[in-house]
């Protein structure tokens, strides 16, 4: 009963407070999220830094302006001057031999400064309305109302449904912007649109998290997503669950002690989530390229052996010792391909000397037909000379499928000899 | 005498950045100098915990080595993990600076620190704290700090400025010969690990980067040749330092944020003028 009891308190009123945070956390984490995967995409994970700095001279001028605090009028005035930085980014870099990332942090440093500015000359003129104008260096998600659910909500379907409609557009023009053009998109009007959004985004999602930490929602979730999938709709759906995830839990841990800010908890969420998709990401983590690296090794020292032994039988040796066979190995490594190779029954050990079974010449021939043939390839189509090619060979060997080597007899007419006159075995 | 102290700092801090920005900028490196500047954050907080503030030279290591290991995961997960080189500053600076201001926010008043001077920094307090040199002269503690770290970073870049222009100018010529292209990459790095540290107390994190990235970029549309380049990047530094100062001063504003301002207006000038005779060589030329 307890236990239905400990749940039934959140939903009381008390905890009111709680899931309007923690929902409205979790909606614009999602929306940055979602849009912010193009950034990433489009290799800019950096303007939504500049962007969330740029938006503060605008806050302060619309504040000075109206002396009201209008959520409406600060997104305006936060809009207009993010969209101003990008364009200034643009602009300095069409015009001038400075690199990208100089005009990034000159263009955000001195945005950030304007506001610094305008904020001392608000708070000094100790105008009563002021406070809390600069929640926006750090995020106030505590005080987020059920007013500001419903706008996160909106920008969120917002973000959704114009990527949705646009999602080839968006996609091709962050892969390829002249392949965009070439087929017809007007690229500049579908790069200011998304820049649009990115803006609103963050002009909206600052007031939560702060400044400096929603560039982490732009791009940390599509970081995470990338090492995931290949397809830009999964990494989307991906980016969006993660960061919807990480702000609602965010809001949970930052809720459970004293003085625990939000918006840097939900950083950490997102971080750690991405952290865990580097590592553990299937075929494309770290762990996984480890493994796969490995695999590819095991799997040329095995064929390099084989083709040793098979190569040193053809010339006529009798016994074959293991100081012939090493070749670049180590001792350990090559005692473990030895006995892998046994355990597969590809070669018998007589003594201190190995010789090959039927399974294992079968192998080996294997291995040198591929090499052979691909020598062949090299010299007929790119004109090779024959000693070039045996390096290209020996690496591309132990990479070629079945399908590729069927590929290549019916492409080279199922050839003899190979360009030094050695038979191929088939 | 409070005029002298605050531009005395702000130069210092500018003369320090300038040097490090030209590297950074011909490197194509400063949105790193951008993340260090922001993760050294966790550094410093355990620089104010163990000794209530960053005036001894070995906290100040300590709090630099934390933009280090932000620039240490940076190349991890860029050469490593394959991520994207602009995804992997953002990810790093980003989580660095959440774990900081967690902790600031949560042991911060026990260490006499907080968030708002991490970003824009209180230059106005600096002559606050004044210690004797001789007789009747006083220095700002904060001053005499950035001085020493001065004198260091100005040694270590004369001592390895063959090394550091190789590496920048031609990184495949240095490997080539032999020369640590890795270990060229970490001085540059501890080098504005330790400038940002020593400068986040009194002008911030953003002014930090508006010197790193202003001066250098000024400088560089003005000239092709590095060594000029280190100098009016120097120069540019002090001139928009002391407008900086005097234009706060006059409109009752922070002085970080009044300086970035005016690099940002000189800035504005020079590429103006840069690009108008550009054009205008371009039409002559046509």
């Amino acid at each position: 009963m307890s236990f239905w009891q400990n749940i039934s308190t959140y939903f009381s009123s008390e905890y009111y407070t709680f899931w309007v945070v923690s929902i409205g956390a979790g909606i614009i984490c999602f929306a940055a999220g979602i849009v912010g995967t193009f950034s990433y995409l489009r290799k800019r994970a950096l303007i939504g830094d500049v962007v969330s700095h740029a938006v503060l001279p605008g806050v302060a001028i619309s504040f000075m302006l109206t002396g009201v605090k209008d959520p409406l009028y600060f997104l305006i005035g936060a809009t207009t001057s993010g969209i101003l930085s990008i364009w200034l980014v643009d602009f300095i870099q069409s015009k001038s031999k400075l690199k990208p990332d100089t005009i990034l942090a000159l263009t955000l440093s001195v945005f950030f400064g304007i506001g610094i500015v305008l904020l001392t000359k608000i708070q000094h003129s100790g105008d009563a309305a002021q406070s809390g104008l600069d929640s926006f260096l750090f995020g106030k998600a505590a005080s987020m109302t059920m007013h500001d659910v419903i706008t996160f909500s909106i920008i969120a379907l917002i973000n959704t449904i114009c990527i949705v409609v646009f999602l080839r557009a968006f996609s091709i023009i962050s892969f390829d912007e002249e392949y965009a053009k070439s087929i017809g998109f007007n690229v500049k009007v579908i790069k200011s649109f998304l820049a649009l959004l990115t803006v609103i985004t963050v002009a909206i999602g600052i007031q939560s998290v702060g400044i400096v930490l929603m560039a982490a929602l732009l791009i940390t979730p599509a970081s995470g997503a990338r090492f995931l999938t290949n397809s830009v709709k999964k990494m989307l759906v991906y980016a969006g669950i993660f960061a919807l995830f990480s702000g609602f839990t965010g809001v949970i841990i930052s809720s459970s002690g004293e003085a625990m800010p939000t918006g840097p908890w939900i950083v950490v969420v997102l971080s750690t989530f991405t952290i865990l998709a580097i590592f553990f990401g299937k075929e494309k983590g770290v762990i996984a390229r480890m493994r796969i690296r490995k695999s590819n090794n095991i799997k040329i020292n095995n064929e390099n052996t084989l083709k040793t032994i098979y190569k040193l039988s053809k010339e006529g040796n009798e016994s074959i010792s293991r100081d012939q066979l090493i070749n670049n190995q180590s001792i350990t490594q090559f005692k473990a391909t030895l006995k892998r190779l046994e355990k597969n029954q590809i070669l018998s050990r007589v003594k201190e000397s190995v010789i090959l079974t039927e399974k294992g010449k079968l192998a080996a021939r294997e291995v040198i037909r591929k090499h052979r043939l691909w020598e062949i390839y090299l010299s007929k189509y790119f004109n090779l000379d024959a000693d070039h090619l045996h390096d290209d060979a020996e690496g591309i060997e132990h990479i070629i499928t079945p399908e590729i080597e069927k590929h290549l007899i019916t492409l080279l007419d199922r050839p003899e000899k190979d360009p030094h006159q050695s038979e191929i075995p088939y | 005498m409070n005029d002298f102290y605050i531009i005395l700092t702000a130069c210092l801090v500018a003369i320090n950045c300038a040097i490090m920005g030209s590297f950074l900028v011909m490197r194509k490196m400063v949105m790193i100098g951008d993340a260090i500047s922001h993760a050294v954050l966790p550094g410093i907080f355990f620089a104010y915990i163990f000794s209530g503030s960053t005036s001894s030279l070995p906290i100040l290591i300590g709090a630099a080595s934390s933009g280090i290991l932000a620039t240490i995961i940076i190349e991890w997960l860029t050469h490593k993990a394959k991520l994207q080189s602009d995804a992997s500053i953002g990810i790093s600076y980003t989580l660095l600076f959440a774990i900081g201001i967690i902790l600031i926010s949560k042991f911060g008043a026990n260490a006499d620190i907080d968030q708002q001077c991490v970003l824009y920094g209180e230059l106005e307090y600096v002559p606050l704290w004044l210690e004797p040199i001789i007789g009747n002269f006083y220095l700002p503690k904060q001053t005499i700090i950035l001085l020493i770290v001065s004198v260091i970073v100005l040694f270590a870049v004369i001592w390895g400025y063959k090394g550091l222009l190789i590496t920048t100018f031609d990184e495949n010529y240095s490997l080539s010969i032999g020369i640590g292209v890795g270990f060229w990459h970490y001085f540059l790095m501890s080098g504005v690990s330790l400038t940002t540290v020593v400068s986040f107390e009194s002008v911030g994190a953003i002014l930090v980067i508006a010197f790193l990235s202003g001066p250098p970029a000024i400088a560089y549309l003005l000239t092709g040749n590095f060594k000029k380049m280190l100098v009016l990047s120097c120069a540019f530094g002090i001139l928009c330092s002391i407008i900086g100062y005097y234009l706060a001063k006059s409109l009752d504003v922070s002085v970080a944020g009044s300086i970035s301002v005016v690099i940002g207006g000189v800035f504005a000038i020079v590429f103006t003028a840069t690009t108008l005779r550009k054009s205008k060589i371009d039409v002559i030329s046509n």
